[in-house]
């Protein structure tokens, strides 16, 4: 770098931003340093929001990325309750909503996603929330408890979390899906079937095939969410959990190559050369699948927040990784491994009324995805056999009683 | 409170002082500590906190469960005094803790 002190400006404080201001100092970079998040928080992990955090076995402190002295220790200016509003590519400049601006060498833009309201009558109603912030998920935690109806509304990940978590904190808990079966966009049936049975056995009550048209209140909160067919369900909170939409759109009014989502390479850089994109908000290649795609998870994140500090600081690439993802319901355990592109055919392996199974997807011999349930050796074995591309027999796949190191051997 | 030396691969020491209650992972993640890349962030889920423990505290930091161990069978390198560090919890008794770092956690 021909700049003795180069400027990486990092916009967005999730986990994507701050693990790639963490890694840039970790690998070296001496330059400046700035990190601009929306939220007043700094960076911390969602995933336990809906799980441990909201059933109160973490507080902040635990949440925490790091401990917010971290920042100035290490010389990273981080900015909090500041948001961007218009980048400029050609005088590499940043206005933001403090009224001030940026300069910057190199950009990496986390800024993740959203999550989708529903454009509905009564979606402004108080109770009726999201799950993506800290601050979101505060909110729920006063709202839920005992006796207290809790509706949620998508029944994704998010959605049977909440519910799991809503149990556990004594509430009512109403699903309300528009699909015909649960997690019907991330995973097979024979996954939703397990979930819905194991749900309904601790309490949660589904409504499936559901189109819910409103919600109804009393004195600005809401009472209730009104079904198209006419009903009624009555609730003190309604968690509305049916996907999120990258905050891409500083990034395509900049002139960046969008695709639901900001498109980058395999170093996470986007069509402009000092831009980097990381986390939620990136479409970006996975070689073992041939193709372009955006993820939503942890895993994802962390990897190209590794690919940009790579990149800035001159380190070789890391090698390429299996996506991953996991889920915490109860007491089960889901570890997902790959993605279910291109497959012809599913094997179930071990038996799914144990809720100790493991559900591998596979493209001719070769395992594309792998959803695990208490069944660590098969997440691990699958990982890597997706990773590594090897044949495997169905057969002995199948077979429970030959270990995954013998099917893999 | 507890003092934990994380020594890496090519035996660059970080000596940390780490709060009661949390995880030998988080004691790493929190101080910037490379080498433990902890991606689940602690739900035993991931296996990418593998640490060896020194052998004078194996005793101390215990055994791992069930699902710690069939996590870390598949990890690389696994040695006897394998573990994940997200599964140990500091306390007072793991004062002066040294535990060492893989050469990879993928």
């Amino acid at each position: 770098m021909s700049d003795p002190t180069p400027h990486v400006v990092i916009l967005g404080a999730g986990h994507a931003g701050g693990t790639a201001a963490a890694l840039l100092r970790q690998y070296g970079f001496e330059g400046a340093i700035t990190m601009v998040g929306d939220e007043p928080i700094a960076p911390y992990q969602r995933p336990p929001l809906s799980k441990a955090w909201l059933k109160g076995e973490a507080d902040a402190e635990s949440l925490a990325l790091k401990p917010l002295e971290f920042y100035a220790e290490h010389g990273i200016d981080f900015r909090p309750s500041i948001r961007a509003e218009s980048l400029n590519r050609g005088a590499k400049t940043i206005a933001l909503s403090d009224g001030s601006s940026l300069s910057y060498d190199t950009l990496i833009i986390a800024t993740g996603a959203r999550a989708i309201a529903l454009p509905i009558p009564g979606a402004d109603l108080k109770g009726v929330m999201a799950l993506r912030t800290a601050a979101d998920a505060e909110l729920l935690k006063a709202t839920v408890g005992p006796g207290k109806q809790l509706a949620v509304v998508g029944g994704g990940y998010i959605g049977l979390e909440v519910a799991a978590s809503g149990r556990a904190l004594g509430a009512e808990v109403v699903v309300l899906e528009r699909e015909t079966r649960l997690l019907a966009r991330v995973a097979c049936e024979t996954l939703s079937t397990f979930f819905k049975a194991y749900h309904e056995q601790r309490g949660v009550k589904f409504e499936l095939g559901a189109s819910v048209t409103g919600f109804t209140g009393q004195n600005g909160h809401v009472t209730g969410v009104t079904l198209a067919d006419g009903r009624t369900m009555a609730c003190d909170a309604a968690v509305v959990g049916v996907g999120a939409h990258p905050n891409e759109e500083l990034a395509k009014d900049a002139g960046l190559d969008t695709a639901r989502g900001i498109v980058v390479d395999l170093e996470a850089r986007t069509s402009d050369p000092s831009i980097f994109a990381i986390g939620d908000v990136a479409h970006r290649p996975m070689p073992i699948y041939d193709r372009m795609f955006r993820m939503e998870s942890v895993p994802n994140a962390l990897e190209q927040a590794k690919q940009a500090a790579c990149a800035i600081t001159g380190r070789p690439a890391p090698k390429g990784e299996v996506p991953w993802q996991w889920s915490d319901q109860y007491d089960l355990k889901l570890q997902i491994a790959g993605y279910a592109f291109d497959v012809d055919e599913i094997i179930v392996r071990g038996d799914p009324a144990t809720a100790k199974f493991a559900v591998f997807h596979l493209k001719g011999d070769q395992v594309q995805a792998v959803e695990a349930i208490n069944s660590p050796p098969e997440f691990m074995m699958g990982k890597q056999l997706i990773g590594t591309r090897r044949p495997v027999s169905k057969a002995r796949l199948a077979d429970p009683s030959i270990s995954m190191k013998e099917v893999a051997a | 409170m507890a003092t934990i030396t994380y020594i890496e691969p090519d035996g660059t020491e970080y000596v940390v002082e780490v709060k009661n209650g949390l995880s030998v992972m988080e004691g790493a993640v929190k101080n910037n500590v490379p080498g433990i890349d902890a991606d689940c962030g602690g739900a035993c889920a991931c296996a990418t906190c593998h640490v060896y423990v020194d052998e004078a505290w194996t005793e101390k930091t215990g055994k791992p469960s069930a699902m710690e161990e069939s996590m870390l069978d598949f990890a690389e390198d696994v040695k006897p005094t394998s573990r994940l560090s997200c599964q140990i919890k500091v306390s007072d008794e793991l004062d002066g803790l040294i535990v060492r770092t893989p050469e990879s956690q993928h």
